[in-house]
């Protein structure tokens, strides 16, 4: 997408065009219009997700299984800070900090648990490593469950309620704004809101990916031992993959708890870790356009199965057989079965991947056999 | 041309119950080509992970270029200037033959984060400065026509010499090269040879293990022979090849 655009700037015209006028587009051309641009709204929170789990997934090759935790972080920092739960206790500069000034501690708060949570898995690999950090994402759940005794600072199970929404330039995003005779409401304002982050992150994922930095962590994914012997620092290099990867998930839970306006638990559990990753796989690990690619698909479809699973089973039998949110996961684990058959690398895969997947010929499918052999002989 | 650059003594490394290194001592001087020779299994390759901070020695000193590298992290080693290509290739397959030459310059590289969203002048230059670099490099070894290619679409002669590239990306004072010329033809060979001189010629001393005992007589300026994890023997190639005991340790009985 990224080259192509940049050689026809009329595509990308129309596809800003697009993508500045969905909103109204949706609410123009379905009734139930709100709730489509709510999904979507949720669609790009996840692409800010899948985008940050793609650095330390994709780019760095380490399997985490536990990445919702930061977006639970960002989501909780968010909350305390901007909702009366902890309003009496709290001092009032850290209060309702400004909207720029949240997001960076978002950012940095979250990015600190990265390290944190990373630097004990620096020397896992694999399926180690998986278990390791699906582990620690519980982990932080279930404090969010628990960290309402014996001081209340989560309350628990029930979630934090009345969570202001951002405001930007004396701007309340909870209220509707006039503009250019357009009004904005608060699911019209969030989606420039976080169609904006996701610009953003976009950018900087790019900027990385081709930097000094970019190449250390592909360099380790392909072989950290002689990413090592090359002068790396691999323990660094890795921790800052987990610190960036869970800064932009602090910043994607702060914008969704200001939106949703109430978070708790439930919200962070392990399945959505596995939702994030499937995005990653399936659209295309390390490839920004796939990763966005499989974001939306993952995210929108079960939109899409309850607007037309429900009226089809409505007109054939006459009543609800299945629910879809049953048939949501049974069409997931189809796909990623599919996917995972036909198409390993993903729906819209990185050049790299494709050849690691795909070798050209049969002549270095053998080399490479030889070569695993001379490995195994040689245990270097 | 006498100074010493890299010496270790008494370096001990065990695995398990098989000593694969016992007191191996030895000095590297400034600019020479230093061979290491042995039969299968002597410990050659141990003795490179050794040197390289891959492998934790038990006992032992290590200094090079004056400073202490025991038991050091291989970053830290090839920060000091030793840089190695490995016996079975490791090259990072799926990454273009230019791009593996750009990662080895990392260690001499500072861009950060911040320099690298903002595309600072300083990040900028630097970037152009490592891709000019990598580019040379190529040509150098004689490969500058695939740098695009993906390095595991690369021949395996080219493979070797790529790594060559690599490691002299980290701007080495030490090249220690494991058995570059392992399933090359001899004209393949005869071209590594002349690389190897030019690099000499070019002011880097190299540390060399190989089986072709043709190349390392021509080649080396000092050899030394392991077997079972000692050293058994060292000196200019003549001595070495001379010396009774190597004789007996390669074909297994001693000379009448
Ligand atoms: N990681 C390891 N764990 C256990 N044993 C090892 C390990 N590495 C090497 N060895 C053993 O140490 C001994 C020396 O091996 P090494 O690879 O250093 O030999 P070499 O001289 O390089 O041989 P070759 O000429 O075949 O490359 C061998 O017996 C080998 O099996
Ligand atoms: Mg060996």
């Amino acid at each position: 997408m990224h080259e192509t655009m940049k050689k026809n700037p009329l595509l990308l015209a129309i596809f800003a065009t697009f993508v500045m006028v969905l909103p109204w587009v949706l609410g123009g051309f379905f009734e139930n219009g709100n709730s489509w641009l709510r999904a979507v709204d949720f669609a790009l929170l996840y692409i800010l997700l899948a985008l940050g789990l793609n650095i330390v997934v994709g780019y760095a090759g380490l399997l985490d299984l536990g990445y919702i935790a930061f977006y639970a972080v960002g989501a909780y920092l968010y909350a305390l800070l901007n909702s009366p739960h902890l309003a009496e206790v709290l001092p009032a500069w850290l209060s309702h900090p400004p909207f720029l000034v949240m997001m960076v501690l978002a950012a940095i708060v979250a990015g600190v648990f990265g390290v944190l949570l990373g630097s004990p898995t620096l020397k896992l690999r694999g399926d180690y490593l998986a278990i390791v950090t699906l582990g620690f994402g519980e982990i932080i759940r279930i404090f969010m469950n628990n960290l309402d005794r014996p001081v209340n600072i989560t309350n628990g199970p029930q979630g934090i309620n009345h969570i202001d929404a951002v405001q930007i330039a004396g701007y309340d995003f909870g209220r509707p704004i006039e503009f250019l005779g357009l009004t904005f409401e608060k699911i019209h304002l969030y989606y420039y809101l976080i169609l904006a982050f996701c610009a953003l992150i976009i950018f900087v994922s790019m900027r990385l990916q081709n930097s000094r930095i970019g190449r250390a962590w592909v360099a380790i994914r392909e072989d950290e031992i002689a990413a090592n012997a090359m002068g790396i620092n691999t323990r660094n290099v890795k921790l800052l993959a987990f610190a960036m990867g869970a800064s932009f998930g602090g910043v994607s839970g702060a914008l969704f708890a200001s939106f949703q306006g109430f978070v708790s638990p439930e919200s962070f559990v392990l399945m959505e870790s596995v939702m994030v990753l499937c995005m990653v796989v399936l659209g295309g690990m390390g490839n920004i356009p796939g990763v966005i690619l499989g974001a939306i698909i993952v995210s929108i479809t079960p939109e899409l199965l309850r607007d037309i699973i429900n009226p089809l089973q409505m007109a054939i039998a006459g009543k609800r057989v299945v629910d879809p949110e049953n048939l949501r996961m049974l069409v997931f684990g189809l796909a990623m079965i599919i996917i995972m058959l036909v198409r390993p690398e993903g729906l819209w895969p990185s050049k790299r991947r494709r050849a690691e997947l795909h070798p050209k010929t049969k002549e270095i499918a053998l080399q490479e056999k030889d070569s695993l052999q001379d490995a195994e002989r040689n245990h270097d | 041309m006498t100074d010493v650059l890299l010496k270790i003594s008494g370096i001990n490394k065990r695995f398990g119950g098989l000593h694969a290194l016992s007191d191996v001592g030895l000095t590297i001087k400034q600019g020479e080509i230093y061979g290491l020779i042995g039969p299968n299994g002597a410990g050659k390759t141990t003795l490179f992970n050794v040197l390289t901070g891959l492998y934790q020695p038990d006992e032992g000193e290590f200094t090079f270029n004056g400073k202490d590298l025991f038991r050091k992290k291989p970053n830290v080693v090839v920060e000091a200037g030793i840089a190695r290509t490995f016996q079975n290739i490791r090259l990072f397959a799926n990454m273009s033959a230019l791009e593996n030459v750009m990662v080895g310059q990392h260690v001499r590289s500072v861009t950060g984060v911040f320099g690298a969203i903002l595309r600072t002048p300083k990040a900028r230059a630097e970037e152009a400065a490592i891709t000019a670099k990598a580019e040379a490099l190529l040509a150098y070894v004689g490969i500058a026509d695939r740098a695009q290619e993906l390095a595991r679409n690369l021949s395996y002669g080219d493979q070797r010499r790529l790594e060559i590239a690599r490691a002299l990306a980290t701007n080495p004072t030490l090249l220690a090269l494991d058995e570059p010329a392992a399933g090359m033809n001899p004209k393949e060979t005869d071209d590594l040879k002349k690389l190897m001189e030019k690099i000499r010629a070019d002011g880097v001393t190299i540390l060399l293990i190989e089986h072709d005992v043709k190349l390392m007589m021509g080649l080396c300026d000092r050899i030394a022979v392991l077997d079972y994890g000692k050293k058994i023997a060292e000196g200019v190639p003549e001595e070495v090849k001379s010396n009774p005991r190597v004789i007996e340790a390669y074909l297994g009985v001693a000379p009448e």
